[in-house]
Parts: C-alpha cells; sequence; structure tokens
C-alpha cells in the first residue's frame, strides 16, 4: 500500500478568491480523503440584529455576499414582509425579479471565468469576465452599484427604472444572448474543455440528494429543484422551468450554469414585456413580530432566512443558512478518487462563496 | 502615470470580507481594466509579491495567516486596505468576531475606501503605492550604501 501524505490546501491559494481550507490525504497523487475547515471569514453577522434595526439590517444581508448581495436582501426583506403582512406592488416585484436574474447573469459569468482559471483556461476567463461587465454596467446604470446594490428594501424597492431604459436593456438583450451562447459554445462543445471536465468528481443524484446539496450542484446531478419554482417575486407570473442535466459530473455542473444564462436572459425579457404600472414601494409601519423560514434563489442555490421577532424595531433572531455550506459535505463526497491536479476544478465546481458560507 | 520604474506583482488575501472587493481586484485584471499591460500581475505566492492588497476586516482564525503572509514578502514591500472594513471594519465593526481593520494586525501604507471599493479607486491605490514602494527602496539601497561606505572607512 502507497504511503499517505497530507497535503494542505488553502487557506491562501492562488485558484481561490477567498479562503477555505482542506487537508487533502493522498496516494501517489490519489486524494483519498478530503477534511476541510472552514471559519476563514466567519464575521457573525447574525447576532448584528440586535444591535442594528429591522429596516437597517437589510443592508448587512446585502453585505453576506458581495456576488449575490441583491438575492440575500431580497429574501430577507420577503422573509420581514410576510411577517408584517405587507403587500409588495406588483412593479416592485418585477423590477426585484428584473435585478435577481441580472445578479445571477453577472455570479454566472464570474463563476465560469473563475472556472476557466481553475483549468488554465487563461483566455476563456478574460472572455467571460468581459462580457461581465456588460452587466455590471446595466446593474449600475439601474441601481448605482455595480456589485452592492442597496436597492431593495422592507415593502418594496428604492429605485424605479423609466420606461426608456427598460426599452434599452430589452434591446441590448438579443445581442448579448448571442455572445453568451458563443461563450457557453466553449464550454460545452470544446475538446479539451470537454476532456478536462468529463467524469471528474461525479456526484451521484442519490448522494446530492441525501447530503443536501443545493442548486447547481443539485440540478447538475438530477435533481429538479428550483426555489424559483415556488413563484416569489414575480417568478409566478413569468413561468420558470429548471435546468436540470444528470450526468453529475463537473461538466454537467458546468451546463447547468452555462445553459441558467439563456433562462435568465429570457426570464429579464418577459419581465420587461409585462412589466405593470404603479408605485415602487409601500409605506411600513410598526415592527415584526413572529418568525418566518424566507427562501430564495441564489445563483449557488437554496438560501434560508429564519427571522423572528418580538415586535421591537430590533429582530430577535436572524439564521441564515447558504447554498455554500449546504454544498462543503458534497464536495468532500466529490473529492476521493480525483487527481491532486484535478483538486482546483472540482471544488470550484460547486462555486463556493465563502462569505456566504461563513457569514 | 508617464512611466514605471517597475512593474509590481500583486498579492491578494480576503480577510473576512464580503467578496464585493475582491470580485473588484480581480476585475482590474480583465479586459476592461486590464492592469496587466502596465505588467501588474496577481500572484499567488507571497514569496513573489511587492504589494498585498487586502480586504476585509480580519477575524481572529485569519489573523496569523495575514501576519504569516506579510513575513513572507521580501523588502520593501507595500500593504493596501481594500474597502472600508480594511480600514476600519465598516459595518461589520460591532460583530464579535471582527478585529476591525488591517492595521490593527499590520501596517498599512495606502487606504482605498468604498463599500465596495470600485476597480478605478484600486488602480489608483495602487499607482500610490508605487511611489511608497519607490521611496522604500530608495531608503533601503541609500541605507545599504552608507553601510558600505561606513565599513571601508573603518
Amino acid at each position: 500500500m502507497p504511503e499517505r501524505i497530507i497535503v494542505p490546501f488553502g487557506p491562501q491559494h492562488p485558484v481561490l478568491p477567498e479562503p477555505i481550507h482542506l487537508d487533502l490525504v493522498l496516494e501517489d497523487e490519489k486524494v483519498v480523503d478530503a477534511v476541510p475547515s472552514i471559519g476563514y471569514i466567519h464575521r457573525g453577522l447574525e447576532q448584528l440584529v440586535q444591535k442594528r434595526e429591522y429596516t437597517e439590517y437589510v443592508y448587512v444581508t446585502e453585505r453576506i455576499c458581495g456576488i449575490c448581495s441583491f438575492i440575500h436582501a431580497l429574501c430577507y426583506c420577503q422573509g420581514v414582509e410576510h411577517i408584517m403582512e405587507i403587500e409588495v406592488p406588483d412593479r416592485a416585484r418585477y423590477l426585484r425579479t428584473i435585478w435577481s436574474e441580472c445578479s445571477r447573469l453577472h455570479s454566472h459569468l464570474l463563476w465560469l471565468g473563475l472556472f476557466a482559471d481553475g483549468m488554465g483556461f487563461e483566455n476563456l476567463f478574460m472572455r467571460s469576465w468581459q462580457l461581465r461587465e456588460s452587466v455590471l454596467d446595466v446593474l449600475e446604470d439601474t441601481t448605482g452599484g455595480r456589485v452592492i446594490q442597496g436597492t431593495c428594501k422592507v415593502g418594496g424597492v428604492r429605485r424605479d427604472i423609466d420606461q426608456e431604459k427598460l426599452d434599452e436593456m430589452h434591446r441590448a438583450l438579443d445581442p448579448f444572448e448571442e455572445e453568451c451562447r458563443d461563450l457557453g459554445d466553449v464550454f460545452l462543445n470544446d475538446e479539451t474543455v470537454k476532456y478536462r471536465l468529463r467524469g471528474l468528481g461525479v456526484l451521484s443524484k442519490d448522494d446530492a440528494y441525501n447530503l443536501g446539496a443545493a442548486g447547481p450542484t443539485l440540478r447538475g446531478s438530477g435533481v429538479a429543484v428550483d426555489l424559483r419554482e415556488t413563484g416569489y417575486a414575480a417568478y409566478g407570473d413569468l413561468g420558470f422551468k429548471p435546468v436540470v442535466e444528470t450526468a453529475g459530473d463537473c461538466y454537467a455542473r458546468c451546463a447547468v450554469r452555462v445553459r441558467e444564462l439563456s433562462s435568465s436572459i429570457d426570464l429579464i425579457r418577459r419581465a420587461i414585456d409585462a412589466m405593470p404600472q404603479g408605485p415602487i414601494d409601500v409605506k411600513v409601519k410598526g415592527a415584526p413580530d413572529g418568525e418566518y423560514f424566507s427562501r430564495a434563489e441564489q445563483p449557488r442555490g437554496e438560501v434560508v432566512h429564519y427571522l423572528r421577532g418580538d415586535g421591537t424595531k430590533h429582530l430577535a433572531r436572524a439564521r441564515i443558512r447558504t447554498p455554500t455550506l449546504a454544498n462543503i459535505p458534497a464536495l468532500v463526497k466529490m473529492l476521493p478518487g480525483v487527481q491532486l491536479a484535478d483538486v482546483p476544478v472540482v471544488v470550484l465546481s460547486i462555486d463556493p462563496c465563502i462569505s456566504c458560507a461563513e457569514r | 502615470m508617464t512611466f514605471l520604474k517597475r512593474s509590481p506583482w500583486i498579492l491578494h488575501y480576503d480577510a473576512s470580507s464580503c467578496n464585493g472587493c475582491d470580485i473588484e481586484v480581480l476585475a482590474c485584471l480583465t479586459p476592461l481594466y486590464d492592469v496587466e499591460r502596465f505588467g501588474i500581475i496577481n500572484t499567488g505566492n507571497p514569496k513573489h509579491a511587492d504589494i498585498l492588497l487586502i480586504t476585509g476586516g480580519i477575524n481572529s482564525q485569519n489573523r496569523p495567516v495575514v501576519r504569516n503572509l506579510y513575513e513572507q514578502m521580501p523588502e520593501p514591500k507595500v500593504v493596501i486596505a481594500v474597502g472600508v472594513c480594511a480600514a476600519t471594519g465598516g459595518i461589520f465593526r460591532e460583530c464579535y468576531n471582527i478585529v476591525g481593520g488591517i492595521d490593527k494586525v499590520i501596517p498599512v501604507d495606502v487606504y482605498v475606501p468604498g463599500c465596495a471599493a470600485r476597480p478605478e479607486q484600486i488602480i489608483d491605490g495602487v499607482v500610490k503605492a508605487l511611489a511608497i514602494l519607490e521611496e522604500k527602496r530608495e531608503k533601503m539601497t541609500g541605507e545599504a550604501r552608507h553601510a558600505a561606505e561606513a565599513g571601508e572607512s573603518t
């Protein structure tokens, strides 16, 4: 039997924009076990509810993670609105949907770039991030912020998008979709990419379900779970079908995200077409009294905000469960059997967002 | 920026930020901002780095990691604290696990404000850091010359 050695991976590692530490147990070049240790980004945000009023806490939820910031805020606001029985105006629901899908587009393009970088395909990394800048331009134009938007609030949204801008966005979608298709074509059909990703880090359907994986990691293994199907914000009106792949390897997880680019573009297009007129927010009075599990679909999977209010301006408890934390057990299951050189690709395939996971 | 004395290599580390500044640091490298045209490269190896770009307010677990990275970098070196969390702890200042600012752990030369800091601001910070790096280098070579001259006279 070959001798076992332990190779530390992280917390500071060239392919990781954020720190996570894995102890990789190797036999020759093959990984036999992986022991993750986390906590390098833990800040203790949940406790901040005791120091910030429930309307101010939206800013904190936005900064749980800089990539899915809008969807965190949306999930939190929906929770508070449900407890306080606030009916959000239709236009606000549609605007929230558009910004959510813009966040998903920029997150997936970001991930595709990092993934290409992890594979050593530098050119593709640059192209993905170049395309991502056009989404950021729209976000900056409509909200004022590139990565942290600050437009979602309890009771609606802070900013409106005027009809002229909506038309401009609608016109820009076709050429953008074309470019996404070209980019996706490289990820899905390039021989070198296929050779690198096919059959790597396989997660079976049962394992994915039993380990509680979320988002594209779960859907890449053939489980059709997408929270957008529950119809929060305006998803119920727009009609939505989750993207599913069955192979469960790195290629399948990549394919889910590539195909979700088109589904997001489609959702934005339909939301602009069906945009209702009217106010964008309602006045909020009083304080939340009660509890609720608010759920939303992030680019990385299902996020849950558990909120409990006791009738004061400060919530009594907030508990945030994020998709990356749910995907770490799945990652530990994927790693045994892969070569050491493939570890960065497998780790990136779950789209780790450590600042989400550790809050 | 008419000329560069040298093209610095950058080490980036996320010391418990929200990730917003980190993706903006990476955005600096990509085609729209493209700092690589000045020879600025993001390296993963602290022993190759001249500038440490660091984000976030530092928590108790990554404190030794930050110290370790800083100590492994060769002299002269410059530290840039990116984002308001890196300067003071920012919105996370009152969190129980936040030390509050990079300068509580290692010396900082340039502070880049913003939440999240924009790529233009980060590039501006790096340009300011270049001047400081040059100053430190001159001071080091001056001291070395001084020591050598003093050695000759005795």
